[in-house]
C-alpha cells in the first residue's frame, strides 16, 4: 500500500547496480526503465505534497514521462523492461488521475497523512462488505427525507409508465439545489488548501479535520444528484442510501 | 534491418487493408490485383476429388463464391468474434451463417462452412494471413509483427479474439489499435495539429466516437462511445427488407430461403444505397428465378425516412462522449469523418448537427479515404513501435478503456474497480478474505459494463483464487491486481497478504479460447520457417515468369507485333529463351531477374498494344466489358458479386 512520504528505501537499479531511491521511474545513472517505484504520487512527479498545484504543469511532465515510460516505447525491448514500462505506465496514469482532480488529490494527500475517508471500496474486504461508516448531514435530514419520497413516487410511476410533469419539475429542482450545496462544498474544500499546504502544525491539524468532513459531505450529496439523475432517467435501482463513490 | 517491418492492419467487417510507412508517408500495399481492399470474405473450394482438405480462398475470389455456393462461404465474420453463442444466433437472422449445432453454452461458437467448422478467430486469420501474403510479396521478405486495429468499444473478449486471430495466422500483435484513433494519427501527421477532435467512424459493422486531444505530437483520447453492432450492414438490412417484402406481396415468391438470391438482393441493395450518395433517386431492377423482374424506383427521401432511426442510435454516444470528455459541441475544433457510410449524405448531416459545425463555419473533414484512414493510421502505430524513424518518434498515442471494470459483490451488484474512458494501461488493486472458516478458495466474477447489476453487464471471466492457506473466516488478506494493458485486455495477478504465498489464479474467460486451443488452430500451411517462405517465393516467381512468358508466346498472333522492329523481336525472342531457362533452376533472383528483362524487352509491344486497346474503346466495343471487369475487381464497395440470377 501507500508509503508514508519520506520512508522510500534505497534500491540497487536491476541494471547499473548503484542504488537510487526508489521514487524514480528511470535510473538516476543510466537512465534504465525500473520497476514500479514505491514512493507516493507526488514524489513520482517530482512535486512537493502540496494541494495548490498548476494542472499545467503537471499535464506537462505527465506528457514527458509518459513519452518514455509508455510500453509503445518497448515494444521491441526485453521481457523485463516491457513488463516494468506496462507497471509503470499504469501507475502514471493512476497518478496523473489521483492529482488531476481536485477532490481525488485532496482525498489521496489527507490519506497518506492517516486520515480516514469513508471510502468507496477499494482497500475494503469484501467478503465481510464491510462499509465505511456513513455521516449523515444531519442539516439535510428534512430535505432528504422528501426527497426520498419523490424518488420512490417517481420510480412507481415510471413503472407504471406514466410521468408526473410537476414531479419531474420538483426533482429537477431539487437536482439543482444538491448541486449548489456540493459546489459550495468544494469552494469550502479550496479554502483549506493554503493552510494545509504553507499553515503550521496547528493549522496542518485543523484544515484535515475540516476537510475529511466536507470531503463526507460532499460524498454523500453526489450520491443524491446521481441518483436524482438516474431517478429522472428512468433508470432502476437507484438507493440513496447505499454508499457508492464520491 | 535486425528485425523484420512492422505493419499495420485493419481487419474491418467488409473489407481488411495492410498499410506501412513509406518514409514519412503511410501507404496502403496492394494485392495482387492491385487493388487495397480485400473484402472480408472467406471461402471453401469445392471438396478436392481425391479427398483431403479443400483450399481456402480470401477476397474478391471468395466473394465470387457468394452466389454459386453460399453455404461455403462466410463475410461480417467481425460480428461474431468473441461473442457468445446466444449472442450470435440473434445475428444469424441476417446472414447465411450456419452454426455447428452441437457447440456447448460456454465454448465459442462454431461456423460450419461445407464439411469443416472454423471459430470466428479462425475466420479471421485466414483473412489476416492474406493480408500478411500480400506484405511479403510486396517486400520480398518475411512478414512477422503488426499492429491490428479494432473498434474502440470492442470490449475484452472481443479484443482478445482478435489477437488470437493474428497468432494463427504467424502474426505477432505488437499492438491492438482502436479503429478512430488510428485514424486521428493518419490525420495528425503531416499537419502539427493541435486543440479537440472527435472521430466518427461508422463502418460497416460498427460505430465509434472518440474524443482527443492533440498537443505537441501526444494523442490524448479523452473519451470514447460506440456500438459494436451498428453499420452500414443494418442500413443495408433495412433495404433488403423492403425489398424481399414486396417481392412476396407482388410477385408471391418468397426469396427468404434462396440464400443465393438473397446475397443477390442484398449486393443490388449496396448498389442502390451507394448510387443515393451521390444521386436523388437510384433504381432496384432484378429478374427473380421465376421470370418476372422486380422494379423500383428508391428516391433518396424515401431512403433517408428509412435509415433514419439507425442513424440515430450514433447522437446518444456522441453526446454521451462529449459529456465524459467535459467538453460541448462548440470545443471540438474538428471531426473526422472514418468509415464508408460516411459518405451517406444524411450522415454527414447529422454530424453537422450533433457537433453544430455549419453554424461555426466548419466542415466534417474527410480528406483522406474514409476506406483506407484507419489502415494509413495503423502503419503510423507500426512505425512508432518500430521506434526506428525520425518522422513518429514524438508521437505518442493515449488512449482509454471504452468500458468500466467491476467485480460483482454479493447480491449481484458491481462494485466498479476501473472507471471507464480511464486511460490505459490502467490498474486497480482490490483486497479480498474468505467468508468460512478454512475457506481454501474465493470466486470472482469480473464484468465489463456500465449497469449497476453484474447480470446485465458483460461477464468477462470468472476467477477462482486457489491454495489460500486454511485461516479463520475473514483473516486471509489476499491482494488481487487487475491491469488493463495498452490493448485494453485485462490481465490479473494474486497473493495472499498474511502468509505471503502467491494465490494461484484460474481464469477461465466466459467466452473465449484457451491457449491451447489457440495453438492447435494455428494455420497449418504457415509460412514460419524461411525455407517454406523461400519456397513459396520462388513458386510466386515462376508462375509470373510462366504468365509474362505466355503472353509474349501469343505475341505474334496480335496485329501489333508486324509494327515491332526485327531488332525488338531480336531482344524479345533473346530475353524469352533466357527466361525459360533460368526458371527451371532454384534462384529466385536470376528468375526475377530474367523477368525484369523480359518485361522490358516488350515494353515497347505493351505500348502498341495499350494504343490499340484505347482506339478500340474509342469505337465503343471493349471500353464497356473492360468497365466491367474493372467495376468487379478494383475498390469493390461491399464484398458481393453482383446481382445476376442463374
Amino acid at each position: 500500500m501507500l508509503k508514508v512520504l519520506d520512508s522510500a528505501v534505497p534500491v540497487a537499479c536491476w541494471s547499473c547496480s548503484i542504488a537510487h531511491n526508489d521514487s524514480t521511474l528511470f535510473c538516476p545513472h543510466c537512465s534504465k526503465i525500473q520497476p514500479p517505484p514505491g514512493a507516493d504520487f507526488f514524489t513520482v512527479f517530482g512535486l512537493n505534497p502540496h494541494l495548490n498545484l498548476d494542472p499545467a504543469s503537471l499535464e506537462k511532465e505527465f506528457y514527458r514521462l509518459s513519452r518514455r515510460v509508455h510500453p509503445d516505447r518497448f515494444a521491441r525491448a526485453a521481457q523485463n523492461e516491457k513488463e516494468w514500462s506496462l507497471a509503470d505506465t499504469a501507475l502514471l496514469n493512476d497518478a496523473y488521475r489521483t492529482l488531476n482532480d481536485p477532490i481525488t488529490r485532496t482525498e489521496y494527500l489527507l490519506k497518506l497523512h492517516g486520515a480516514e475517508i469513508g471510502e468507496e471500496h477499494s482497500g475494503k474486504d469484501r467478503r465481510t462488505g464491510k462499509m465505511g461508516a456513513s455521516r449523515f448531514p444531519a442539516d439535510l435530514l428534512e430535505e432528504v427525507f422528501e426527497l426520498n419520497m419523490q424518488l420512490e413516487e417517481m420510480r412507481m410511476e415510471h413503472k407504471r409508465g406514466e410521468e408526473d410533469p410537476a414531479l419531474k419539475q420538483s426533482l429537477s429542482e431539487a437536482r439543482k439545489k444538491f448541486e449548489g450545496l456540493r459546489d459550495a462544498v468544494d469552494q469550502d474544500l479550496y479554502g483549506q488548501w493554503n493552510a494545509w499546504d504553507s499553515g503550521d502544525e496547528a493549522a496542518r491539524h485543523a484544515a484535515q479535520k475540516t476537510m475529511v468532513a466536507l470531503l463526507d459531505r460532499r460524498r454523500y450529496l453526489s450520491n443524491l444528484v446521481r441518483d436524482v439523475t438516474e431517478a429522472l432517467e428512468g433508470k432502476e435501482g437507484a438507493t440513496i442510501f447505499t454508499q457508492r463513490g464520491r | 534491418m535486425a528485425e523484420g517491418r512492422v505493419v499495420g492492419i485493419d481487419l474491418g467487417t467488409t473489407n481488411s487493408l495492410v498499410a506501412y510507412m513509406e518514409g514519412d508517408k503511410p501507404v496502403v500495399i496492394p494485392g495482387v490485383d492491385g487493388s487495397n481492399l480485400v473484402p472480408s470474405v472467406v471461402a471453401l473450394d469445392p471438396m478436392p476429388a481425391g479427398g483431403g482438405r479443400p483450399t481456402v480462398t480470401v477476397g474478391n475470389s471468395a466473394r465470387k463464391a457468394l452466389i454459386e455456393r453460399p453455404e461455403r462461404v462466410i463475410y461480417s465474420v467481425k460480428r461474431l468474434m468473441g461473442r457468445g453463442l446466444s449472442e450470435v444466433e440473434s445475428e444469424s437472422k441476417w446472414f447465411p451463417f450456419r452454426l455447428a449445432d452441437d457447440v456447448e453454452a460456454g465454448e465459442v461458437p462454431r461456423i460450419q462452412l461445407g464439411e469443416l467448422r472454423f471459430t470466428p478467430p479462425e475466420i479471421s486469420a485466414y483473412i489476416l494471413r492474406q493480408l500478411k501474403r500480400n506484405a511479403e510479396r510486396f517486400f520480398g521478405v518475411p512478414v512477422t509483427q503488426a499492429v491490428i486495429t479494432v473498434p474502440a468499444y470492442f470490449n475484452d473478449a472481443q479484443r482478445q479474439a482478435t489477437k488470437d486471430a493474428g497468432r494463427m495466422a504467424g502474426l505477432e500483435v505488437l499492438r491492438l489499435v482502436n479503429e478512430p484513433t488510428a485514424a486521428a494519427l493518419a490525420y495528425g501527421l503531416d499537419r502539427a495539429k493541435q486543440g479537440t477532435i472527435a472521430v466518427y467512424d461508422l463502418g460497416g459493422g460498427t460505430f465509434d466516437i472518440s474524443i482527443l486531444k492533440l498537443r505537441d505530437g501526444i494523442f490524448e483520447v479523452q473519451s470514447t462511445n460506440g456500438d459494436t453492432h451498428l453499420g452500414g450492414d443494418d442500413v443495408d438490412n433495412l433495404l433488403l427488407a423492403v425489398a424481399l417484402d414486396e417481392i412476396h406481396s407482388e410477385h408471391g415468391v418468397d426469396l427468404r430461403a434462396h440464400a443465393g438470391a438473397v446475397q443477390a438482393l442484398r449486393k443490388a441493395a449496396i448498389d442502390a444505397k451507394v448510387q443515393l450518395s451521390t444521386q436523388t433517386v437510384a433504381q432496384f431492377d432484378i429478374e427473380l428465378p421465376n421470370g418476372d423482374r422486380y422494379q423500383r424506383e428508391i428516391p433518396r427521401e424515401v431512403f433517408e425516412n428509412l435509415i433514419e432511426p439507425v442513424l440515430d442510435r450514433t447522437v446518444g454516444p456522441c453526446k454521451q462522449a462529449m459529456l465524459d470528455a467535459g467538453v460541448i459541441p462548440e470545443q471540438i475544433d474538428e471531426v473526422v469523418l472514418v468509415g464508408g457510410s460516411t459518405r451517406i449524405p444524411a450522415v454527414r448531416q447529422l454530424v453537422d448537427d450533433v457537433f453544430h459545425l455549419s453554424a461555426r463555419g466548419k466542415r466534417p473533414q474527410v480528406e483522406l479515404n474514409p476506406d483506407e484512414v484507419v489502415a494509413l493510421g495503423a502503419a503510423v502505430q507500426a512505425d512508432i513501435l518500430a521506434g526506428t524513424s525520425k518522422t513518429t518518434e514524438e508521437m505518442l498515442l493515449l488512449d482509454v478503456t471504452p468500458l468500466s471494470l467491476g467485480i460483482e459483490q454479493l447480491g449481484g451488484t458491481v462494485a466498479r474497480i476501473i472507471e471507464r474512458n480511464s486511460t490505459i494501461p490502467a490498474s486497480a488493486t482490490e483486497h479480498f478474505t474468505t467468508g468460512v472458516d478454512g475457506q481454501t478458495n474465493v470466486a470472482i466474477h469480473v464484468v465489463q459494463g456500465e449497469r449497476e447489476l453484474a447480470a446485465d453487464c458483460r461477464s468477462l471471466a470468472r476467477f477462482d483464487l486457489k491454495g489460500i492457506p486454511p485461516m479463520s473466516a475473514g483473516l486471509p488478506r489476499i491482494e488481487v491486481r487487475f491491469l488493463i494493458d495498452a490493448d485494453g485486455i485485462l490481465q490479473v495477478s494474486a497473493r495472499e497478504q498474511r502468509s505471503g504465498t502467491s494465490a494461484h489464479i484460474e481464469v477461465k474467460p466466459t467466452y473465449g479460447l484457451t491457449d491451447d486451443q489457440v495453438e492447435s488452430m494455428i494455420l497449418d500451411s504457415f509460412d514460419h520457417a524461411e525455407e517454406d517462405f523461400m519456397k513459396r517465393l520462388l513458386i510466386e516467381a515462376r508462375n509470373e515468369a510462366d504468365t509474362i512468358l505466355a503472353a509474349v508466346e501469343r505475341g505474334p498472333e496480335n496485329p501489333a507485333w508486324s509494327h515491332l522492329s526485327e531488332n525488338e523481336r531480336a531482344a524479345i525472342g533473346g530475353a524469352r529463351d533466357h527466361l525459360a531457362q533460368v526458371k527451371t533452376g532454384d534462384d529466385l533472383q536470376f528468375i526475377r531477374e530474367a523477368t525484369v528483362a523480359l518485361d522490358q524487352a516488350t515494353r515497347h509491344f505493351a505500348e502498341l498494344l495499350m494504343e490499340a486497346a484505347v482506339s478500340s474503346a474509342i469505337r465503343g466495343k471493349t471500353m464497356e466489358t473492360a468497365g466491367e471487369e474493372l467495376g468487379d475487381e478494383v475498390s469493390a464497395p461491399h464484398p458481393m458479386a453482383p446481382a445476376e440470377f442463374k
